[in-house]
């Protein structure tokens, strides 16, 4: 009866073709790097394939990753979000002062945590909206939007933060550290939030309407429109769960150094936008993959896990090789026109 | 807000300036201009809130004026110092340049419009546009960690290092360092890796540190914010091979920490204060008034801190 949540019948072969495409093919040459790069690192010394070592890596990718995940969304529907890293850091912030305010009033700590873990997700969803509402409603480009807001974001956390550190308070910071440092069946927290987020983001995406939908219109916003997708609203949608996404990479991070300052999450918006192209999705939007993704992450935290491992090259070069491996990958995944 | 505020006293500044040398010739005026990083880190949040220490003091003689810029690029910097020049009209400048390469021009000019210039710890390429030169002590800055951990593990041991951001600074502090432990021929230095001065960046270099040597006597973290990512690493890693952290510059919280003893693997610390700006500018602008010349260079010298000294090193109302 609402002919705009029907598939319309023109639409879903294109793009579904192109999403199949985009699981299968473009993540082979992110794997087939991961794994020359895992069998490098192995040979160049030996502690790189202990469980520990791994384990580090992936923790340490939750954060890019879970924020890759709602950025793989974004792109794919042909948008771009700069701001990030400056929205984590403002997160990370905000969520400190208010989780610190809270003490005096007596609650116990584990309830004063869950509020400030709920408000760093809401804070980002609410940040998403904002995005998405002055992208679509007030037309202006996201790349402009999300640049403006990326200054703004750290300007306040700066300001907020008198130009140094806004520091968790040391009895809260107990409690709220297994967040960061627990595990669970010896596999750590963040690896498990990861990993959920990347499976919900993969079902989203695959599975429903609103997947195809984000994918229609990276393909041709016109079509889509011609098709009866609420493109407004898809968009405006993709935005808010990336924002949501941000939020909960910063309940993660916040746990571990228990801190946030003018250097948090610097250049996060580059590492995470090149995760989701490392892992196969056109930056021109359309089509990608959440698996990708996932690898293209692990892959970019590998590099410098290596670097770290070994002697080999000047630290000077640490972010040349990192840009080698980038390039070498998507040559190896380049789509023929 | 911060910046209107700015703003505003900059334009009345600009209109006093007008007015002043009509009213009183009596005593010498200075109108002390000052540029600086913007407080982006903690660090350059200490180099503001010091300059406007010395703001505040100087200019409870009413001869004494002090405009600060803060910038958060070079030529954004560059574009302050003509402003100075020509609109707040400064007899002297205290800069702390973004640059050195880039700023070495525009700070030339200036001295050529008659400006005293007084260049704080970066210096300038060629060092013709400066005429005095207050820096802190970054030789002094890698020395004293290695003389004081090469003491305490007797002459042996296994150390790894933190760099900050690959600069001179960063080059310097580390050559010191290495050429100490050079005399010590028990102790190694297993590796060094960039942490850029970042807490974050810190704590996942020392993870791998950790993954990669099984026995580790000392971290030299080589600044207090990426001591703070180490101390994390080491926690997480429950390792216990590990004696002593040796970080620097001496953050407020770990001059605390230092203080209160309450962390065994933090023992010592060493000096580089963003107070050498807080200096520069007292000592600028009261030898402009009696018409004085500064000495062309002045070392503040960067000093042991441990638990009996560090009372005077803590600063409880600076943001570092």
């Amino acid at each position: 009866m609402q002919p705009e949540h029907i598939d319309p019948p023109a639409m879903p072969a294109a793009p579904a073709v192109a999403a199949r495409r985009a699981l299968r093919l473009p993540a082979v040459g992110a794997m087939l790097g991961l794994v020359l790069l895992c069998i490098a690192g192995t040979l160049l010394n030996s502690q790189f394939a202990t469980a520990d070592n791994a384990l580090n890596v992936l923790t340490r990718t939750a954060f890019i990753g879970i924020i890759a995940v709602g950025m793989c969304f974004v792109i794919i529907s042909g948008g771009i979000d700069l701001s990030v890293g400056s929205m984590a850091a403002l997160i990370a912030g905000v969520t400190i002062l208010l989780m610190n305010k809270l003490v005096p009033l007596g609650w116990s700590p584990v309830v004063v945590v869950v509020l400030g873990m709920s408000a760093a997700v809401l804070l980002g969803a609410v940040f998403g909206l904002a995005h998405g509402l002055l992208i679509t409603r007030g037309r202006i480009e996201p790349f402009i939007v999300t640049l403006g807001t990326l200054g703004i974001f750290r300007a306040y956390l700066t300001y907020f933060a008198d130009g140094g550190a806004i520091a968790l308070d040391n009895g809260l910071a107990d409690t709220y550290g297994p967040v960061y440092y627990g595990s669970l069946l010896g596999i750590p927290v963040p690896v498990w939030v990861f990993a959920l987020v990347a499976i919900a983001g993969a079902v989203l995406l695959n599975r429903t309407a609103f997947g195809r939908y984000v994918q229609a219109i990276g393909s041709n916003e016109q079509v889509a429109r011609y098709a009866a997708v609420d493109v407004d609203r898809i968009k405006v949608l993709t935005y808010t769960l990336l924002g949501a996404c941000v939020g909960v990479a910063t309940l993660l991070y916040v746990p571990r150094l228990g801190s946030a300052s003018p250097t948090t999450g610097l250049l996060w918006e580059l590492e995470a936008i090149a995760a989701v192209i490392v892992g196969g999705t056109a930056l021109r939007g359309g089509a990608g993959s959440i698996a990708g993704t996932v690898i293209g992450a692990v892959l970019l935290s590998v590099i410098s896990n290596i670097l770290n491992l070994t002697n080999i090259i000047s630290v000077y070069l640490n972010a040349a090789v990192q840009g080698f491996v980038i390039i070498a990958v998507a040559f190896m995944q380049r789509r023929r026109p | 807000m911060n910046y209107r505020i700015r703003l505003f006293a900059l334009a009345a500044a600009a209109a006093f300036g007008l007015a002043g040398p009509m009213l009183a010739q009596a005593q010498t005026k200075v109108n002390l201009g000052v540029a600086i990083p913007a407080a982006t880190h903690s660090f350059a949040a200490g180099l503001v809130y010091w300059a406007g220490e010395a703001k505040k003091e100087l200019e409870k003689d009413p001869n004494i004026k002090v405009t600060i810029k803060t910038a958060s690029g070079a030529p954004e910097q560059a574009n302050q110092l003509q402003d100075l020049v020509t609109a707040t009209k400064i007899d002297a400048l205290v800069i702390l340049p973004f640059e050195s390469a880039a700023l070495t021009r525009p700070v030339q000019q200036v001295k050529a419009k008659g400006v005293y210039v007084t260049v704080v710890d970066r210096g300038l390429t060629d060092t013709s546009g400066q005429d005095a030169y207050v820096s802190g002590d970054n030789t002094a800055f890698g020395k004293v960690p290695a003389e004081y951990l090469a003491k305490f593990l007797n002459g042996k041991g296994n150390i790894v290092a933190l760099r900050g951001i690959p600069t001179t600074i960063d080059n310097e502090r580390m050559d010191a360092f290495n050429s100490v432990m050079k005399q010590h021929p028990g102790i190694k230095v297993l590796d060094a890796k960039h942490g850029n001065w970042n807490r974050d960046d810190a704590f996942k270099v020392m993870q791998d540190f950790l993954t990669r040597f099984k026995e580790i006597d000392a971290v030299w973290a080589a600044d207090d914010d990426m001591a703070f990512g180490v101390l994390k690493a080491i926690e997480q890693a429950k390792r216990k091979d590990i004696k002593i952290v040796f970080g620097g510059a001496g953050a407020k919280t770990m001059v605390k920490t230092l203080m209160d003893g309450s962390n065994p693997l933090i023992q010592a610390n060493v000096s580089y204060s963003p107070k050498f700006i807080y200096d520069a500018i007292k000592m600028t602008a009261l030898a402009r008034q009696k018409g004085e010349k500064l000495p062309a260079s002045t070392i503040v010298p960067s000093v042991l801190i441990t638990k009996q000294n560090a009372k005077d090193f803590y600063f409880p109302d600076s943001p570092f």
